[in-house]
């Protein structure tokens, strides 16, 4: 299958730095992608040179096939892209913006699909406000209907809730979802790995401008070898001598074991009732992706 | 085409929603020129034999309006595309570098022509001034303006602050301008300041155009619109390479 969009041995400095380093990738049609990775990892330098926004010192990227440089007007109607920073035009109304995008892409008479959108992020009480009156959230909704205008195989979103209140970022991922659903590939940038656990298929982590990671999300966080961990509360507050091993932190009266499988719990148990100690909280701890991110940042410790 | 006229229109809505500021007001302050340099030099200057210093002076105030608001709207318009961010909805749109280069240069051409237009026709009102040539009018008014919207561009796209902007217009296009010959024909100067004069493109865009309304000049019309035609080619050129290379608009 061609990919939608394909980064093949991308570096790019500014100065001394190295943003990216030799990046691959490639992201199929269809894919819920996350791109993680600390502050200054190098994940919008990358995304500003798949939009046409930085050029690459060197490498490859196409969307859908076409080169973001020598056929970077194809390349350009198949993306579409959500800034992170909040921008705008201050001379226009929301569905004025929208129009005007559409024309930038070469669509006339796009009306019918900007009302779309503007009712399906919405946005229908604000379509004739100025750009100016609009609040945070708003603007942040406004740059995502901008990005659809063309209605493009391929969406980038750049922290698209970096800052956004709790509801709008339901109604946001739910819209996007949506359109993952539709067929529409998502890549997508975040620092709430919760929301790129529950939302993507796969994940690749960056770190100063290379890639550590890039897997499934579910075989990224079956990698996590700590695996499962049982935090109990225990009275009398001991552990028979069969569990010591499994013990990997004891503090504030709480008795962490380790649980490589299901299975094990059941033995736990089963020891602590012949010990007769009674359980008086217990919480079973699973790894999640802010487990793996953690660990392996800490893991690629690379020289600068 | 879709493309440029968006963007076009876009480039005309811009300016013409702000119509006090990028239309009234340059035409107010041109008609005050004249009013002052009128009532000044009316009695005291003949600079054609048989010609009002108002039929001189006139179309060479107009012209200078076409030219600054030229300028003025693409510089203004690029920079703050560029420092309020938003000139990525253009960088992430298809529409190739000549499309940009055309929409943002004919627009501002559009408003040049808008307040010289308004200049015109307030003081023919009062004044009664000849248009022998109109056609030598109109190239130079479209070479000229073309010329300070491509200037404009440049500025802008290379300023990254509105400081330098600033620096760029009154340092270069207010000294050019001002010394182009609106105010007084050249052969008033002594010879070497005669002799700069004439390395000043502009020069050649206020004599053509002037040309046609008087039917006299300073130097052969054919000249001035070879001179003026090769400048608009040149830094066309210089233009569109910026904006192909990507210079300041993609890192």
């Amino acid at each position: 299958m061609l990919p939608a969009l394909e980064v093949q041995h991308v570096s790019k400095h500014f100065g001394q730095i190295h943003a990216l380093a030799d990046v691959s990738l490639s992201i199929y049609p269809g894919e819920f992608f996350a791109l993680l990775g600390p502050n200054g990892a190098g994940k919008t330098t990358l995304i500003n040179i798949i939009a046409g926004l930085s050029l690459a010192d060197n490498g490859v990227v196409q969307v859908m096939g076409h080169d973001v440089l020598s056929d970077y007007q194809q390349a350009r109607l198949n993306l579409g892209i959500v800034p992170q920073e909040l921008v705008f035009d201050p001379f226009f109304t929301v569905r004025e913006i929208l129009l005007i995008q559409s024309g930038y892409y070469g669509l006339r008479n796009n009306g019918r699909w900007v009302d779309e959108i503007i009712e399906r992020l919405d946005l229908s009480d604000k379509a004739h406000a100025n750009m100016r009156a609009l609040s945070g959230g708003m603007k942040r909704r406004v740059l995502v209907a901008q990005a659809l205008v063309h209605k493009p195989p391929v969406i980038i979103l750049d922290e698209p809730t970096a800052g956004v209140d709790v509801e709008l970022r339901q109604t946001l991922w739910e819209f996007i979802k949506q359109l993952n659903r539709d067929g529409h590939t998502i890549v997508l940038t975040t620092h709430y790995l919760e929301e790129a656990e529950t939302l993507c298929n796969r994940v690749a982590m960056l770190k100063q401008g290379r890639i550590v990671a890039l897997d499934n999300t579910h075989n990224l966080i079956g990698q996590m070898t700590a695996g499962n961990s049982l935090r109990l509360r225990l009275s009398p507050d001991t552990l028979p001598e069969g569990l010591q091993d499994r013990l990997s932190k004891h503090e504030d009266g709480i008795h962490e074991l380790r649980i490589d499988h299901y299975v094990h719990i059941e033995s736990v148990l089963a020891a602590l009732r012949a010990a007769n100690i009674e359980i008086v909280e217990m919480h079973l701890q699973q790894p999640d992706l802010e487990d793996v991110f953690i660990n392996i940042m800490k893991n690629n410790n690379l020289t600068k | 085409m879709t493309g440029f006229f968006t963007l076009f229109y876009k480039e005309l809505l811009r300016f013409w929603k702000v119509g006090f500021q990028t239309i009234l007001a340059p035409m107010v302050s041109t008609l005050l020129y004249l009013l002052v340099f009128f009532h000044v030099l009316e009695a005291h200057v003949e600079v054609y034999p048989d010609i009002a210093y108002t039929h001189f002076l006139i179309p060479g105030l107009v012209m200078m309006a076409i030219i600054q608001n030229a300028f003025a709207n693409s510089s203004s318009s690029m920079i703050q595309s560029k420092i309020s961010g938003n000139i990525v909805f253009i960088l992430l749109s298809p529409l190739s570098y000549h499309t940009i280069f055309l929409a943002y240069v004919l627009a501002s051409v559009v408003r040049g022509i808008l307040v010289g237009l308004g200049v015109y026709i307030v003081t023919w009102v009062f004044f009664d001034i000849p248009l022998q040539l109109p056609i030598w009018s109109i190239i130079f008014v479209l070479l000229g303006s073309g010329i300070l919207a491509v200037l404009g561009l440049i500025a802008g796209i290379w300023a990254d602050k509105f400081d330098q902007l600033a620096a760029f217009q009154n340092f270069i296009i207010m000294p050019l301008t001002f010394l182009s010959g609106v105010f007084y024909t050249i052969h008033s100067l002594p010879s070497g300041w005669q002799y700069l004069s004439h390395l000043n493109p502009f020069f050649y865009m206020i004599d053509g155009f002037r040309y046609g309304f008087l039917g006299v000049s300073d130097i052969s019309p054919y000249i001035s619109l070879l001179i003026v035609a090769s400048c608009l080619m040149i830094i066309s050129m210089l233009a569109i390479r910026m904006l192909r290379t990507g210079y300041k608009l993609r890192h």
